[in-house]
Formats: C-alpha cells, structure tokens, sequence
C-alpha cells in the first residue's frame, strides 16, 4: 500500500497522535459498516466534550482514588533485582486495583462516559475475562444492564471469571463462532451494537477498534505512566531509562508509555506471546511476525494468512491470545520510537514463577512476559540503570493453568 | 458503459426492479459456485452479489458466517473467487456480477492488482463492508480505473450529510441497509425504509437497491416499490445451509425462493412506486 510507504517522512509528533480521522501514520482510522460511522462520531463528540470537562475529570479522579484504589505503588523489586545481577527493576503495581488488573482504569472511565451520553446497556468483549469482570464491575456500581461477549474456549478455560461476572450481574454469553476466542467475541460485540446502538455503549478493552476507541482507552490507561514517571522522579530523582510491558492488544503498554512518549531516553519495550516460539506458528506476535492489514475496525499489524485470513493464535495467557495490536503500537514500531519483542509461554512461566518466590507477588500470566524480558534486559544493564515494569495484573485467575502446567489439578 | 448501468437502464425501460440475490463464493463447495450463480440467473436473477469469504465477517449474521465457515474448509479465497467470477463469466457476458466482502483480504493483494485481476475476471462492482468512503479514496480511484463501481452502504443511522457524501462516492447503485443490525436479521421496519429512501432519492443519481432482512417474496414485493434493487442475502444462503450435503436439492430450493420473488416484484401493482 502506498501509505505505508509515507511512514517515515511525515513523521509528526509522537504526543500529536492521532490526527483528526483517527490515524497514527498509516494505521488507526474507522473502517466499519456504514451503520457503526454515526455512533461512533456521537462517542468522538462525546469524548472530546467531556475529557477536558472539570466536573467529569473531578469525577473520574474520585472514583479511580477511591473506588479502584489509586495512585498504585511503584515498588522496587530489590531481591528479584539483586538475584538478577543488573539494573534495578521497579514494579507499577497495577495488580493491586481493584478487580486485580488495570483494566479497570479504563472501564470506571468508559462507563461514566456511558452514563454521560444517557446510554442505559452496557457491552463488553472478553479474552481471559479481566475486562469483562471490570466491566461487569462498573455496570454493576454504576446501574446499568451488562452484557459481557466471550468466546466458548475461553469460557472454559476461564470459569472462575465467568462466574465473578455473572455474580455481578452481567450476562455472558457464549460465543460459538470462528475460533471461539477473544476475536470472534469482539465481533460478536459489534454485532449487538449495530443492532442495539440507540441505547448501548460498547465499551472495549483494549486500545484497538475503531476511532476514537485508541486513543479513548489510551488517555484512560495513560493514569498509570503519569503516576509511574512522577513516583520514579520522586523515589531515585531520575527518569528511568526503560519501560516494560506485556501487549496483546497493548493498553497496559500505552497507558505506561504515552506519559513518557516524548522522553527519548527512555526506551519502550513491548513484549509480545511468542507461545510455542515464532518458528512454530503458534504464538499471538502480530508485531513480531505479523503483517499490516485491516481488522475490528482499525488497520494495524495482524496475524494473517497469505489471503489475508485471520490466523488462529496461541499463548499461555488469554489476555495476549489476540491475532492483532493497537494501531499507535504499530506506528511506535514502524516510527523505531518503541521496540517490540517476543516471549515464549516458557520464559514467561519461568519469570511467573521467579517473582512469585523471591519478591511474595503472584503475577498475572501476561506481566509474566513483561517480567520475562526484564529479566534478560536487566542482566545487560549496570547496577544504576532502572527499568519500570507494569505489573498489569494478579495472577490469582492463572493458579489452574500454572498448576495444569506441573500436571497438578487442583 | 459498465454492465450494471446496461442492467439498470433495461430494467427501468421495461418498469421492473432489479433482483439481486447474494450468495457466498464457495459455499457449500467451490464446484457448486458457478452452477448455483447460473441457476439463480435463469431463476430471475438480474445480478449476482458473490460474498467473498473472510474468517472475521463483523457486519453479517449467523448464517452468512456459517457460509463464509463452510467456504473457508475448502480454501475459497479471494483469488479463488476471481477464478470462479471468470468461469461465470465464459458463458454469461450479460449478467452483472457484484463482489461483496472485506477488506483485508483485498488489502493483502494491493489495491490496483486486485483491481486489474478483478475486472479480467468479469467483475463489475465491488462493496467493501467495512470500507466507508473516508477511507475509501485510494480503493475506489483503482476500481473505476479498472471499470468497476465501487458500491457503497447507507444506513439507518446516516446522517444527512453523510448521505450527500456517500451519493457523491458511489457509482453502480446504492445499497441501503434498511435495518439497525446484522445481515439476516428479523426486524425490517418498511415505514422507515420508505422515508430514508425518498431522503436518499433527492441526492442520488444511481439506483437505489435495499437489502439486510428480505425474507420472503412479501416483503421484496412491498420493497420492489420503493427501490430499484432488492437484495436477497441470508434467505438464499439459509436454502444452500439446509441442503449444503446436496447440490441439486440445495439448487432447487434456490430457485423456487428466487422465481417467488421475481413473480411477486413484476406482478400487477407492484411497481407503481410509492415514494
């Protein structure tokens, strides 16, 4: 295609993105039905009113203060680093909101939004269930009817969050289509939406879709590097020199970054499910492996086949199990202004296991990856450097698949 | 002059309304495409839409996704359906044929290869579902390159404005989607069909065809006086669905649910246009 061929020349400012039509570079932009192209300008409209409206920010700082549990620690992991031999690695403890992950920083945000523009249904997608359980949670505080699309492989493999959702209320339904997995849920959720769009907000979880869903789900995440780059200033009295997160869909890496995006000492690594390994086929590195195209909404890398079919994708964690990427992580990568690598399902189950005895956390299976290549980073760094890692997640919902793992069931 | 204009024009000379049923390429076998496509055609059929298969078909219902699920077993991918549009095409040089799909698999061949591949095979439209003309510029410029009409969709929920902007894009004809929701869905709602498309005729120079939720001959019937176009989508694929281990029976119930429709759009009274 000829515009991505105009990447590098145009080059405009990283913090300027995206342009007015939701593109980053190349990528981002609208590409849905004709039906979807109305409410998605009345959300743009919506959004661009309310974000920089002080009684909706009052509001939402309140709730992420006191009902999420902000602002979360920045821990310095000093065993685990000492054990290690390099940099020091600090932790942001995005484990420790409520709900167990930062997917809530974004659903508090969306649905207040919701409640904003007079919508009464809520929907959601869900992969390993962590949006869906953040989303169940706000509908249920906030009064809304919910219902949570999710596909029948992953109701299996993630039945305890199933049922947290239906405690909260929301309805799950099971989604039988394609590779029953996360993509196929999000389809399923587009369409509810084009058929219920009077009065349905879909809220999804992570920073993909259509504009303004990107950058929408960015600046909610963004809380986490804001908070990350002033604790870090505060605690060493410098700024780090990289940060780490897992990216499936890429919100929790976003929302690190984007604060810092501007900063160009500090080095950004994004950490892709290279599964099984690359070589295999079975893994979930769009960016790594994937090629550009056009999927849910939005043009970014993909996992596809040479007919431009959707691939089915593979890693130990749900959460990453995605065949494709946020569009701005596809322009960090084309831009060089982020890296992006790849971490088999056992590196990550090493680094889950390394934390959880020297430093007493039990990480999520995504931030394992996060942690996984921290480790190897930071061997190549000397004792004064600092490398941030968002902790996006607990691990609690992945004890069954690491027990599994050892032939254990539980 | 492109074959949907030859269509269109002949169609309007004689007071009738254009028939257009939708099935997907490959469905439930590649060696059904092409007989079922001629089948439809003798059936009364004045263009064929072919859905072209893809893993991720967002904007379609249950049953369509199901033709697309079965379509993909056996490989049919675009390229694969060029090659089937151009075995249609060397026994019928007069029945316009419409491509019906996504993007990406277009995106993966490049926008003016596509094209140019297209319009060798025979093709003569192409509508993007998930394309709007926002980011439609550099796809539409290589198909009218190439002589083919990009179509585009209006919906329910487009704006005033927008509806200016999409009639100024779309050549071929315009397909308006005349319900909130998926393709194959229950609930079309006439009354409100009826005054989108009088909003639609002040704007647009082309024909206008109306699809998503034509069911039976009924309802193409009351559609057939409002619009130009009657598109039949899921009803066609359910017949090929509930046969799919059949050809010749799957064929046949094709064409009985074709000729109805036909029958019931050219009866007396139906075309006296109520718009």
């Amino acid at each position: 295609m000829s515009t991505l061929a105009k990447t590098k020349a145009q080059a405009p400012a990283f913090d300027s993105l995206p342009d007015a039509n939701g593109h980053f570079g190349p990528y981002g932009g609208r590409f849905v039905a004709e039906t979807l192209m109305a409410p998605l300008e009345e959300l743009r409209l919506a959004y661009e009113k309310f974000r920089d409206d002080p009684g909706f920010k009052a509001e939402l700082d309140a709730d992420l203060a006191d009902y999420v549990g902000r602002p979360s620690p920045l821990y310095l992991a000093s065993r685990w680093s000492q054990k290690l031999g390099g940099a020091q690695i600090f932790l942001k403890r995005e484990d420790l909101n409520h709900t167990g992950a930062h997917k809530v920083n974004n659903t508090v945000g969306q649905a207040l939004l919701a409640k904003r523009m007079g919508k009464t249904r809520i929907i959601a997608e869900t992969g390993a269930g962590q949006h869906g359980v953040a989303t169940a949670t706000v509908a249920a505080r906030l009064g809304f009817e919910c219902v949570v699309y999710m596909g029948t492989d992953d109701i299996q493999r993630q039945a305890p969050n199933v049922f947290r959702m239906r405690l909260l209320g929301a309805k799950v339904v099971p989604v039988n289509s394609g590779s029953r997995t996360l993509k196929d849920a999000l389809n399923e959720a587009m369409r509810d939406w084009v058929t219920n769009v009077d009065n349905t907000f879909y809220i999804i979880g992570t920073v993909a879709g259509p504009h303004p869903y990107p950058a929408m789900v960015r600046d909610f995440q963004a809380v986490i590097g804001r908070e990350a780059r002033a604790q870090c200033l505060q605690q060493t009295g410098h700024l780090p020199d990289a940060l780490i997160a897992c990216v499936g869909g890429g919100s929790n890496a976003m929302g690190l970054f984007y604060p810092f995006i501007n900063d160009a000492e500090v080095a950004l690594y994004g950490v892709e499910a290279a599964g099984q390994g690359l070589a295999t086929g079975k893994h979930a590195a769009s960016l790594c492996a994937g090629k550009a195209g056009v999927l849910h909404g939005n043009r970014t890398y993909l996992m596809q086949d040479p007919d431009g079919q959707i691939l089915d994708t593979h890693s130990i964690s749900a959460g990453l199990d995605y065949p494709g990427v946020g569009p701005e992580h596809a322009w960090l990568k084309d831009s060089g202004r982020a890296r992006y690598v790849a971490v088999t399902d056992d590196e990550a189950l090493a680094s889950f296991h390394d934390l959880t005895r020297t430093e007493g956390i039990i990480p999520a299976l995504e931030s394992s990856h996060a942690l996984a290549y921290a480790a190897r980073l930071a061997k190549e760094m000397s004792s004064d450097r600092r490398i941030i890692v968002n902790l996006s997640g607990r691990g609690d919902k992945d004890i069954e698949t690491v027990a599994r793992h050892q032939g254990i069931e539980l | 002059m492109s074959r949907l204009k030859a269509c269109f024009d002949g169609l309007k000379a004689q007071d009738r309304r254009a028939l257009i049923p939708y099935m997907t390429a490959g469905d439930p076998h590649p060696d059904a495409t092409v007989p079922l496509m001629r089948a439809m055609v003798a059936a009364g059929a004045d263009i064929i839409e072919l859905g072209v298969p893809f893993s991720d078909p967002m904007a379609d219902g249950p049953v369509i996704q199901a033709a697309c699920e079965r379509a993909l077993k056996h490989d049919v991918s675009l390229r694969r359906v060029l090659e089937l549009v151009q075995d249609f095409r060397a026994r019928d040089r007069e029945t316009p044929v419409v491509l019906m799909g996504y993007l990406n698999p277009i995106e993966i061949l490049g926008y003016e290869p596509f094209a140019d591949a297209a319009a060798k095979a025979g093709v003569d439209g192409v509508l993007t579902v998930d394309l709007p003309p926002e980011e439609a510029s550099e796809l539409a410029a290589a198909l009218v390159a190439a002589n083919i009409d990009p179509i585009f969709l209006l919906a329910p929920t487009t704006t005033s404005a927008r509806t200016k902007t999409i009639c100024a894009a779309a050549k071929g004809f315009i397909y308006y989607v005349s319900l909130k929701g998926v393709t194959g869905a229950a609930t079309l709602d006439v009354v409100a069909a009826e005054r989108k498309l009088t909003e639609i005729r002040a704007c647009a120079t082309i024909p206008i065809g109306v699809g998503f939720g034509i069911k039976d001959a009924a309802v193409a019937a009351r559609m057939a006086k409002i619009a130009d176009a009657v598109v039949v989508g899921s009803a066609v694929v359910e017949c090929i669905a509930t046969n799919a281990g059949d050809f010749k029976a799957a064929e046949a119930k094709v064409v009985t649910l074709l000729r109805e429709m036909r029958e019931a759009m050219d009866s007396r009274g139906a075309n006296a246009r109520v718009a």
